[in-house]
């Protein structure tokens, strides 16, 4: 009961919901960048919204398997074929034992998560099989998916209707430009009136340093600092602060010129101002994005975000009750 | 020190209790920490402590951030009746300063330090002031350190050195990060010792190498079965230069599974240290070698 890595994609790792419980460690929450298309991808082949399954970027893997199973493909548009007929993305189908999952060329968006019934069965770190690759935690060996791999699988407890299928309206993409909501605050009185509105202002572009730790944008105008003597211990770059905790979401932008949103696996700490974090409803989006995405940043209050939250949600719960 | 409270985002409340380091705002940071653990708020998933500054995780469907935001305040004014006093360990670290492995690395990223000329330890201790690395070493291992923030990667420590401002090292980071440091290295940024717990990318200029393992997520190390992590914030720390004899002998133990770390138990006192540091750290060595 294995499924089989031919080859493996683009950073292909195994990921669930993630490992919450350790940041005051370093050790980040992990799990998939866009948690809707995992539990949506779950619910498709009748897993636990929480089953681990397969984070890829870009480029799928090629899957063979040893048993008849279900899968299905949420996140980015990257079409997937069972010896090389296609299939539908967002839609639960069958792979008989013996037969080869590959996928076509990425049409949008960035990461696929394949979920397969019965769930990737890896040992479990911390709570969690998410693969944090420099804590070598989770995943095959605390690494990510390697070409000869057997991924062991579970037992499927639930049948499912094959060709059930996601509608469009409830699959969530970026949009072009792309635009991620942000709450300002944490080290926001750091940078000067002007900069706080030519960061929302601009249209920034996705750089190519872009993972799960964080991702990096460029093209904005450079950010510039209110005038102060830097604190003891701050170091002396304006962008400098007395090491902190950093939160997921939250908007760095070493000496003012490239903003980075950390990630699923972020660093937890270190030592550069932060003007705010993306809200939590658009964390998802940010995994679906390309290098070269422009995107723009909007600025919202709290009440917003909590709104943006409760939709989010929603919109989940709708895709639980299509799949109940 | 008025701590400033700040949203990060829907799900975070950032606390700075000081913009500068000091052992105060740390060990404000480490009460109120403990205040939040004990207070037991319904919604709270990741408490942090840092080095002058803390942040809560929560989940705003449990939980309204403005809520959240009062409870913290209101337990504020508790923690400030803490006693400063800390129930602790102290461990002795060995250092091999100026090791053959860091010394690779550091010479593989020359074009990033600010003084290509120089080593890492070279260049912080010409710009602290001390005419050799030998009296550097003796600076940087003569005084005990606490443990003032675990994180960045996985279980690494940051350390801020027992000693007043006037003595303390401050040393800038790399320009540009390194792609690579050793496992282990002891390395310094800032005001702020740290030790890279696992093998990666880093800014921080590279003093030497521990052979202790500090972080184990196999769990195969005998004083990290309980828990893959080994430091926590608030432990104190002692480095123990030691050559390259000391050092191989060290790793043998590790490989052999029998190296333990020396570890006493011992009472913290903000109030005595601040009256008399040099007497407190003394007391702290008795402590840790029996004498």
């Amino acid at each position: 009961m294995t499924v089989n890595v031919i080859s493996a994609g683009i950073a292909t790792t195994i990921q669930d919901l993630g490992r919450p419980g350790y940041y005051h460690l370093g050790i980040p929450m992990g799990g998939a960048m866009d948690r809707l298309a995992l539990k949506t991808a779950n619910l498709l082949v009748g897993n636990d919204e929480g089953a681990a399954g397969l984070e890829s970027v870009f480029v799928g893997p090629e899957l063979e398997f040893t048993r008849d199973v279900t899968v299905a493909v949420c996140g980015a548009e990257l079409p997937p074929k069972v010896d090389g007929e296609p299939r539908d993305t967002w839609t639960a189908f069958t792979v008989k034992a013996g037969q080869v999952l590959s996928f076509d060329f990425l049409k949008s968006g960035a990461r696929i998560y394949i979920a397969i019934s019965g769930g990737i069965t890896t040992p479990v770190h911390l709570g969690s099989r998410s693969t944090y690759a420099i804590g070598a935690l989770g995943g095959v060996n605390g690494r990510p998916v390697q070409p000869g791999d057997s991924l062991p699988l579970g037992k499927s407890s639930k049948t499912v209707k094959d060709g059930i299928s996601v509608p469009v309206a409830l699959r969530r993409g970026p949009s072009n430009p792309a635009e991620l909501r942000v709450l300002p605050g944490l080290y926001w009185h750091r940078i000067t009136e002007q900069s706080q509105d030519s960061f929302f202002e601009d249209t920034w572009k996705v750089a190519n340093e872009a993972d799960r730790m964080g991702y990096r944008f460029q093209g904005g105008r450079k950010l510039e600092f209110v005038e102060r003597e830097q604190p003891f211990s701050a170091g002396a770059d304006p962008s400098n602060i007395t090491d902190a905790c950093y939160p997921y979401g939250s908007i760095q932008v070493p000496s003012g010129s490239e903003p980075i949103v950390l990630h699923r696996d972020a660093v937890s700490g270190g030592g550069y101002f932060m003007l705010g974090c993306v809200i939590s409803a658009d964390m998802d989006l940010i995994g679906q994005l390309q290098p070269n995405m422009p995107v723009r940043f909007v600025k919202v209050d709290m009440e917003a975000a909590l709104a943006a939250r409760k939709e989010q949600a929603a919109i989940m719960d709708e895709i639980r009750e299509l799949l109940s | 020190m008025s701590s400033r409270y700040t949203f990060g985002g829907d799900e975070h409340i950032f606390v700075e209790v000081d913009e500068e380091m000091s052992l105060e705002a740390f060990f404000v940071s480490l009460s109120m920490t403990n205040a939040v653990r004990n207070a037991n708020i319904k919604g709270v998933t990741e408490i942090c402590p840092a080095n002058a500054s803390f942040q809560i995780k929560f989940d705003p469907d449990v939980i309204h951030p403005d809520d959240m935001m009062k409870e913290l305040k209101r337990l504020e004014a508790q923690a400030e009746q803490g006693e400063n006093v800390l129930e602790t360990r102290i461990i002795e670290v060995p250092v091999y300063y100026q090791d053959p492995w860091t010394y690779d690395t550091l010479m593989r990223f020359r074009e990033r330090h600010q003084d290509p000329s120089a080593t890492d330890i070279e260049y912080a201790a010409s710009i602290n002031g001390y005419d050799s690395v030998e009296k550097f070493i003796e600076a940087h291992s003569g005084a005990p350190w606490f443990v003032s923030m675990v994180g960045f990667v996985s279980g690494l420590p940051f350390l801020y050195q027992m000693v007043d401002r006037s003595r303390q090292i401050q040393v800038p980071k790399y320009l540009r990060p390194r792609t690579d440091t050793p496992r282990q290295t002891v390395g310094y940024g800032g005001s702020f010792s740290c030790i890279y717990s696992v093998r990666g990318a880093g800014g921080y200029q590279m003093f030497g190498i521990t052979p202790m393992p500090i972080y184990d997520p196999e769990q195969s190390v005998p004083y990290l079965k309980d828990f893959m992590v080994f430091f926590k914030p608030g432990d104190i720390v002692r480095f123990k230069p030691i050559n390259r004899e000391e050092y191989d002998a060290a790793i043998a133990q590790v490989q052999a599974g029998e190296y333990m770390p020396r570890i006493r138990n011992v009472r913290f006192s903000l109030s005595e240290f601040n009256a008399d540091m040099d007497g407190t750290n003394a007391k702290l060595m008795e402590a840790l070698y029996d004498r």
